[in-house]
């Protein structure tokens, strides 16, 4: 499989009538992206810059043949957004919205467990973009990215435009770029990144950025020992923060040992991974991952 | 959020949590009363957020109405320090008066997250009143894990599992079931992150009783529990972690002496890092979000320097949905307006960066420029021990 963006990915933005929405919207078409749709209910039938408004997503798929939803909602109804996108078949959907309830994502989940052919990027993330084809669906800032090589693939939004600072500074430019999003229950996993990374003939060499809590980096690294044959270099960000802010007891019970940096460094270490110990090193260490 | 444990009882209580009779109260003459209403013999406890009360001295037996009044007179107005409220300790404004229990046994229960699957989990345990972690630490096994679907609740054959291997028979074992059901349906209902009973007690007769109670919500999910959120207690939060959230900053005080603000919450972790990968020690975390307008940036500097510990500030953004510009005049004004007279080191890198670092350049401040992170932690380092602290 390759990249999920392609010169053919047709976007509708939920929320496109907002403030963030219609700037990012624009954003990304001005990129090069179509964007050929938005959805506000109570505001079908007007337009914004020439997109097309419509009531919902079923009525912006059929007149338009959208594929992607790019999703801005406010945090109380992005879960029913997710939804109706999904419902809509919309194969594609990446949430930007920060602070969804996470009893909210766990009923995402169970709806997107009957859809298998719907893909959920998010939420709380800054987005997918593919430089080749000229397409963004996401919040990240176009001009630092060039056509290349590298897939990159983190939890978080700020640090991942670092690898990509990083990259293009190097010259090896990014293949596409995936933000997965920072909260406990999201659609996509290191995991679904890296199968697609594995077999998209664009991506020669992989980062992967993680950060404490969870215990998806040690899968991750288990995926990668067994599976990618790919360069891999990572960061691990948190290493200096402090344990428990942020877990109680039970969490950090769940995690049975799992969520440290040091567990993730040690894991990804071991599956073969160069692990960045400074995130001013991150396109240095995958240069050296990919000399071997 | 973080909530005490009368609240949390509470809260229990109304999905049909057993707890012991009692009743909250701020003075030694009404805690008196408690006592009296409950028979005489009473249970005294401190209320503040943090574990380890008993061991601090802020829970106390009380035999008789009069040892009530005078183990509330102790501990209301403390400073109660425990293992996790740090050498200042916290000070207890209120105390819990309960019935005094016939202890059997004590058990454990909690139930969160488990991201890897995506669901809430039970937990259970035979070693009650111990420190969980230490319990998972020294035998992981000794915890049973009952993963559970959040939509369709907990079912009672899960809870009749786990009660059955927490060795509970007979008619405890009766009392349990709808106990752990009642329990599952508050964590599901009210949007918590954690529940936990520690300990759970299983009294001489057999009944079912949650001992002590702690309950964390999801932040997020806040806005359809305006009930609970009412029970937020600032003065249990750092006062500028506090003042922080005024302005939706995402501030964590820590003890070092570089003060950082920057974009994103792994970037922030990042600078940390850095900073530490330098030679130097973060004294705080702050996001300043995606979306951060002049004035939050003006306030996050504020709540920064107000730290006296802070001996230099590292600013860290890279513009994604933010504009460098806006960051750069908050700095200046901010800095202008408190006279800030310690190292500013500024990393701007995104959209608008060259109108940014104009501002910064014709505000006439002593303000370093940085080009990359690694470039601005060794700035930020050297200046500060320059500055001789």
């Amino acid at each position: 499989m390759a990249s999920w963006l392609s010169t053919e990915t047709r976007v509708l933005v939920q929320g496109l009538t907002g403030r963030e929405g219609k700037f990012h919207a624009l954003a990304g078409r001005d990129y090069g992206t179509q964007v050929v749709a938005g959805v506000t209910p109570g505001k079908g039938g007007t337009d914004v810059e020439g997109i097309p408004v419509f009531n919902t997503v079923h009525e912006a798929v059929e007149k338009t043949g959208a594929n992607a939803s790019l999703l801005f909602v406010p945090p109380p109804a992005a879960a029913d957004g997710i939804m109706e996108a999904a419902d809509a078949g919309v194969a594609l959907i990446i949430a930007i919205t920060e602070g969804i309830p996470v009893n909210d994502m766990i009923r995402v989940k169970a709806f997107l467990a009957e859809r298998p052919g719907v893909r959920l990027v998010g939420p709380n993330c800054p987005g997918v973009i593919r430089p080749s084809a000229k397409v963004k669906l996401g919040i990240m800032p176009a001009r630092i990215h060039r056509p290349g090589k590298v897939g990159i693939v983190s939890r978080s939004g700020t640090l991942t435009y670092e690898a990509v600072g990083q990259t293009t500074a190097l010259g090896l430019g990014q293949s596409t770029c995936i933000g997965i999003g920072g909260d406990p229950v999201n659609g996509t996993n290191f995991i679904d990144c890296l199968e697609m990374f594995k077999d998209d003939p664009e991506t020669e060499a992989i980062i992967m950025i993680g950060e404490i809590g969870g215990s998806a980096e040690e899968e991750a690294a288990e995926w990668i020992a067994a599976n990618l044959k790919k360069p891999v270099a990572s960061f691990i960000a948190g290493r200096t923060a402090p344990p428990g802010r942020r877990m109680g007891h039970a969490g950090a019970i769940i995690s049975g040992g799992k969520g440290t940096a040091t567990e993730k460094v040690a894991a990804l270490r071991a599956a073969g991974v160069l692990v960045a110990d400074s995130p001013a090193l991150i396109g240095e260490t995958l240069v050296q991952a990919i000399k071997g | 959020m973080k909530v005490h444990e009368y609240q949390a009882k509470e809260i229990l209580r109304r999905y049909g949590v057993a707890t012991p009779s009692g009743r909250v109260t701020d003075s030694p003459e009404e805690a008196r009363q408690i006592a009296k209403d409950l028979g005489g013999k009473a249970v005294v406890k401190a209320q503040i957020h943090a574990g380890g009360r008993g061991k601090g001295g802020g829970v106390k037996l009380a035999k008789s109405p009069d040892e009530a009044f005078e183990a509330a007179k102790a501990i209301i107005g403390m400073q109660l320090v425990t293992h996790q409220t740090g050498p200042e300790g916290r000070k207890v404004k209120k105390v819990l008066v309960e019935a005094a229990a016939d202890i059997a046994q004590e058990l454990y229960l909690g139930i969160t997250l488990d991201r890897a699957i995506g669901k809430p989990v039970l937990m259970a345990s035979k070693f009650g009143g111990m420190e969980i972690e230490e319990v998972a630490h020294k035998d992981p096994t000794a915890i049973l894990k009952e993963p559970f679907d959040a939509i369709a609740g907990l079912q009672p054959f899960q809870a009749r599992k786990v009660a059955y291997a927490l060795g509970l028979t007979g008619e405890t074992h009766k009392k349990a079931v709808p106990f752990l059901l009642a329990l599952a349906k508050a964590y599901v209902e009210t949007d918590c992150s954690l529940a936990e009973i520690n300990p759970l007690m299983i009294t001489g007769s057999g009944d079912v009783v949650a001992l002590d109670a702690k309950m964390n919500f999801d932040d997020n999910a806040l806005f359809r529990h305006l009930d609970i959120k009412e029970y937020r207690d600032l003065d249990e939060e750092d006062p500028l972690e506090v003042e922080a959230s005024k302005f939706n900053l995402n501030y964590i005080k820590l003890d070092g002496n570089v003060g950082c603000m920057v974009n994103g919450a792994g970037l922030a972790m990042s600078t940390m890092d850095i900073i530490q990968y330098a030679g130097g020690s973060p004294a705080n975390f702050l996001d300043v979000g995606g979306g951060a307008n002049e004035e939050q940036v003006r306030n996050a500097m504020r709540i920064i320097l107000s730290d006296p510990n802070v001996k230099g500030v590292l600013i860290n953004i890279f513009g994604g949905i933010m504009r460098c510009d806006i960051i750069a005049s908050g700095v200046v004004k901010a800095v202008k307006e408190i006279g800030c007279t310690i190292p500013v080191v500024v990393r701007l890198e995104g959209t608008n960066v060259e109108e940014g670092k104009a501002i910064l350049r014709d505000s006439g401040l002593a303000v370093i420029p940085a080009d990359g992170m690694k470039d601005a932690a060794e700035k930020i380092i050297a200046a500060v021990a320059k500055g001789g602290n």
